[in-house]
């Protein structure tokens, strides 16, 4: 099995693994980092949603054989504390039911803030459609980007 | 204050005690020993030593709290709520409580299930007992350590203090004391009106756990040793696996074993799996190589019942209306001849498809199974049922068998079925090995214990005064109907008929959040707008003429509902929306709706976009008695308005050869972020009745309110769902 050196929140893994293994297995079976969640499997859903050089990717769809030489962030590496600005915002406006969709849609809000400080409604819902809610907090995840915004 | 006797529980209070010293209560702290709650240990010192005073408290020598948490989380929020209840009458500062997901342990803890909103409303009593009784003991132990007696003191956030004198004593100070109080008769629980935890909302305890992607679902669950495994189920509803290619399957990368596992037990209970009792098992330690295996399966299947198809179904569902065989009903007066007598008569019918539940976390399952003994770790809406079918398949007693259960990524209802932790472990005890079950999304939608499909026929007359005179329904679903012939009309109309009729399919249904109500409360509230519009009457005025009727002389025996709390939500939702306000761009429908135990109205706004009709705003009055934790009740109405759009509007799944034809989120739709209401806005009737629940009846209205909100502003009745797929609009936001 070849031999994958990945760069995930600052630190460097070697991992052995298929070379069409999906980062977010490599993350979640090899590298224990378990906030990556497995939604769909098919980029639909955007459970696994990840930072791949400061852009917002799913890595269900990213093998592992692609992501050598990027610098990949995870929910856990978001921030030291917990207390990235989208993380704040999330607790403040306790938006998580079930909680299983956030750490992805936390990772597409915090990207989405990174390009665009300051996005329109319209500019929310084009970058965070494609990570579903099943509990339906979505009236509140906007409200928290917004809050984010601001911090 | 009230008086509550302990008696009823004083023996398992008993069991626990004697047994606290043997260690058998041990919350599930797998995962709470992997992260560090800073927040508390800001507060308060991590303590040396632990005091069990009863099976919901533990206390610490530094004062610190923990309280379990009895019931499964899916998102509903219990973690927080029920843990609330437990410190308000314990009198603890909220900030000094940690909170600890309890065992399943049917020897002290009543009713650990999530199912039909009734955590809050069954364990009301229980868990304000748990704290009153633990109080009361803390209170004994400083009066004996002082000389005086209970009486003589006071106790504010875990400071217990002398009325007549200054010496005061810290929880933590005392517990140790309180272990050994014999536990008492009968404890004072607080004055409602005195509560200052419940009804001051607190933060989702797992808040900051879910934000940082800490590990707390199933899914994410781990132990040394631990296999992988996925399963393979026949593709079709009326088929059973015979054979496969086992033998080029445990030839391919990372697949350490393949076989077909039995779960068929003695004595199914009714949420035990009546679909898929065999299927292919493949175990590794790579999810990813065992998917890729999964694909090279090659099995050959048995027909062994028919294979239905969508077409079918609805034929089904026809034929049950004309002929099927009827499971409930009511009749009031005479309707036959007051349809005859009526000046106006109106028919509709509805319908709405199977749903797969599509919680966001597939299902899955831990199973660690000896020779005589089996640990389950996992999702389960119902812990207690699963270990009894375990013991079943297994022929391991009860006392050896424990289920732990994880923060759940989503429910709905689909984990009340919990066939998937009976098969890990089957597999756990095949291999000898402990073992984590891992389902696809497509072995989740294609598995299911869906949404049954339901077709229902509403019917009104009017007399030449424009008041109802007869109404009839006739339900059908497959295998239940979804009429609940006591509710509401019941009781308003002088000629009633409700006829529950179920019909039959081979693929497997259950409940699925607000079982029934999510489309009977859509087909009659979008019926009665068109009844008042016939009538000639704002949709609000003739729906509270109706409940007038039901308070001041009701027809028949009895209704399930209370008429006065009914008609209050209608009245607060018509005030907080502004209803008699008209504005000429903005289109408005109104619904209400009573199901487990509590009332919810609510008024849907709708714009139109580039000649789309798009949701706008969502005005929600609900009266479930006492509010416990208010922001996240808000949350959980806010999911279910959502979840009701959403479903009616966008989701269907529909069969070929007895096959899903919906596999995944790419042709399965389920709303999205653009789709979703710009603004919901929650407002709860103020009231002392003890609280019922909240995680189903937020759902129904919506679907009700959205049709006639479109209907005002396209003029077109929907009476088909999902609604997408009968409108002209070639986009529908939301």
């Amino acid at each position: 099995m070849p031999t994958f050196n990945l760069k995930i929140n600052n630190k460097t893994h070697t991992v052995e693994a298929d070379m069409d293994t999906p980062l977010l297995w490599v993350l979640r079976d090899h590298i224990d980092l378990v906030g990556t969640k497995f939604g769909c499997g098919i980029g639909q859903c955007g459970a696994c949603t990840v930072h791949v050089d400061g852009d917002a990717m799913r890595s269900c769809l990213l093998q592992v054989s692609q992501a050598e030489g990027m610098e990949i962030t995870t929910i856990e590496g978001l921030s030291d504390d917990g207390d990235h600005p989208v993380q704040k915002a999330w607790l403040k406006h306790d938006v998580p039911q079930c909680g299983y969709c956030q750490s992805g849609q936390i990772m597409s809000a915090a990207a989405l803030l990174k390009s665009n400080p300051n996005p329109s409604d319209e500019e929310i819902d084009a970058a965070m459609d494609g990570n579903i809610c099943r509990c339906g907090t979505y009236v509140r995840i906007k409200q928290a980007i917004k809050t984010a915004s601001k911090l | 204050m009230t008086k509550i006797k302990t008696q009823y529980n004083r023996r398992s209070f008993l069991k626990i005690s004697a047994a606290a010293g043997g260690g058998m209560l041990i919350g599930f702290s797998w995962f709470t020993g992997c992260t560090s709650d800073k927040k508390i240990k800001e507060v308060v010192a991590i303590p040396n030593e632990w005091f069990e005073i009863n099976g919901y408290i533990k206390i610490g020598d530094t004062g610190l709290v923990t309280i379990y948490s009895p019931n499964p989380e899916i998102g509903q929020n219990v973690r927080t709520s029920m843990p609330m209840i437990v410190a308000e009458e314990l009198d603890v500062d909220w900030n000094n409580v940690v909170v600890e997901q309890a065992p399943l342990n049917t020897g002290f803890y009543q009713n650990q299930f999530a199912g039909g909103s009734l955590s809050i409303r069954l364990s009301w009593n229980a868990l304000r007992m748990a704290g009153a009784t633990a109080r009361r003991m803390l209170m004994e132990a400083a009066a004996k350590e002082w000389g005086l007696t209970a009486s003589d003191l006071t106790v504010e956030k875990g400071t217990i203090k002398e009325k007549n004198g200054e010496r005061t004593i810290g929880y933590g100070e005392i517990a140790s004391k309180a272990v050994g109080i014999e536990i008492p008769e009968e404890v004072e629980l607080k004055d409602t009106r005195s509560f200052n935890i419940i009804g001051n909302s607190k933060k989702n305890v797992d808040g900051k756990k879910i934000v940082t992607g800490q590990p707390l679902f199933g899914l994410d669950f781990k132990r040394e040793g631990m296999k992988l495994a996925v399963i393979q189920h026949p593709p079709a509803f009326g088929m059973k696996v015979k054979s496969f290619n086992e033998e080029e399957i445990k030839a391919m990368p990372g697949v350490q074993d393949a076989f077909i596992i039995d779960t068929t037990i003695p004595e199914p209970q009714w949420c035990d799996e009546k679909g898929f009792l065999q299927l292919i098992t493949l175990v590794g330690d790579s999810t990813w190589q065992l998917m890729n295996a999964k694909r090279a399966i090659k099995a050959e299947w048995e027909t062994v019942s028919e294979l239905e198809n969508s077409e079918m179904h609805m034929k089904n569902l026809e034929e049950a209306l004309v002929s099927g065989s009827v499971q409930e009903s009511r009749k009031d007066g005479n309707p036959e001849t007051a349809f005859k007598k009526a000046a106006k008569v109106i028919e509709r019918t509805y319908s709405s498809p199977f749903l797969p539940h599509n919680t966001m976390e597939p299902m899955n399952f831990f199973a660690n199974v000896t020779e005589d003994s089996a640990e389950l770790i996992g999702p389960t809406q119902m812990p207690e049922p699963l270990e009894k079918s375990v013991s079943q398949l297994l022929n391991i007693p009860l006392e050896n068998i424990t289920v732990n259960m994880t923060r759940i990524g989503g429910g709905f209802g689909r984990r009340l079925y919990q066939h998937y932790g009976l098969e890990a472990a089957a597999i756990s005890k095949k291999i000898g090995a402990p073992v984590k079950l891992i389902y696809t999304r497509e072995d989740d939608m294609t598995q299911g214990t869906y949404r049954p499909p339901y077709l229902s026929t509403y019917k009104a007359g009017l007399d030449e005064n424009n008041n109802l005179i007869a109404f009839s329904v006739k339900g059908a679903g497959l295998p239940e109907g979804p009429v609940f012939p006591n509710r509401f009309p019941a009781g308003t109309v002088e000629n009633y008929l409700a006829e529950k009729i179920g019909g039959e399919t081979n693929v497997t249904t259950g409940a699925w959040r607000a079982p029934r109500s999510h489309f009977t409360a859509g087909a009659e509230q979008a019926f009665l707008d068109e009844v008042a519009e016939l009538a000639g009457k704002d949709p609000i005025d003739f729906r509270l003429e109706l409940f007038d009727r039901a308070i001041n002389n009701p027809v028949g025996e009895k209704y399930e509902y209370d008429a006065e709390r009914y008609a209050g939500v209608l009245k607060l939702v018509k005030e907080k929306s502004n209803w008699d306000q008209k504005n000429p761009n903005v289109y408005r429908g109104v619904a209400a709706y009573f199901c487990h135990y509590s009332y919810v109205a609510e008024v849907v706004d709708v714009i139109m976009v580039n000649g789309n009709p798009k949701v706008k705003k969502v005005w929600c009055a609900v009266d479930c008695g006492i509010v416990v934790n208010p922001d996240a009740a808000s949350n959980i109405i806010q999911g279910g308005v959502i979840d009701g759009i959403g479903h009616a509007m966008y989701s269907q799944l529909t069969f070929e050869n007895g096959a899903p034809n919906e596999m995944n989120f790419d042709r399965y739709q389920l709303m999205r972020h653009s789709q979703a209401p710009e603004e919901i806005e929650v407002f709860f009737v103020k009231n002392e009745i003890e609280p019922t629940g909240l995680g189903e009846p937020g759902l129904p209205p919506a679907v009700g309110a959205l049709a006639n909100a479109i209907y005002r502003a396209t003029g077109k009745r929907l009476y088909k769902q999902p609604f997408i797929h009968n409108m002209e609009f070639e986009k529908v936001i939301g």
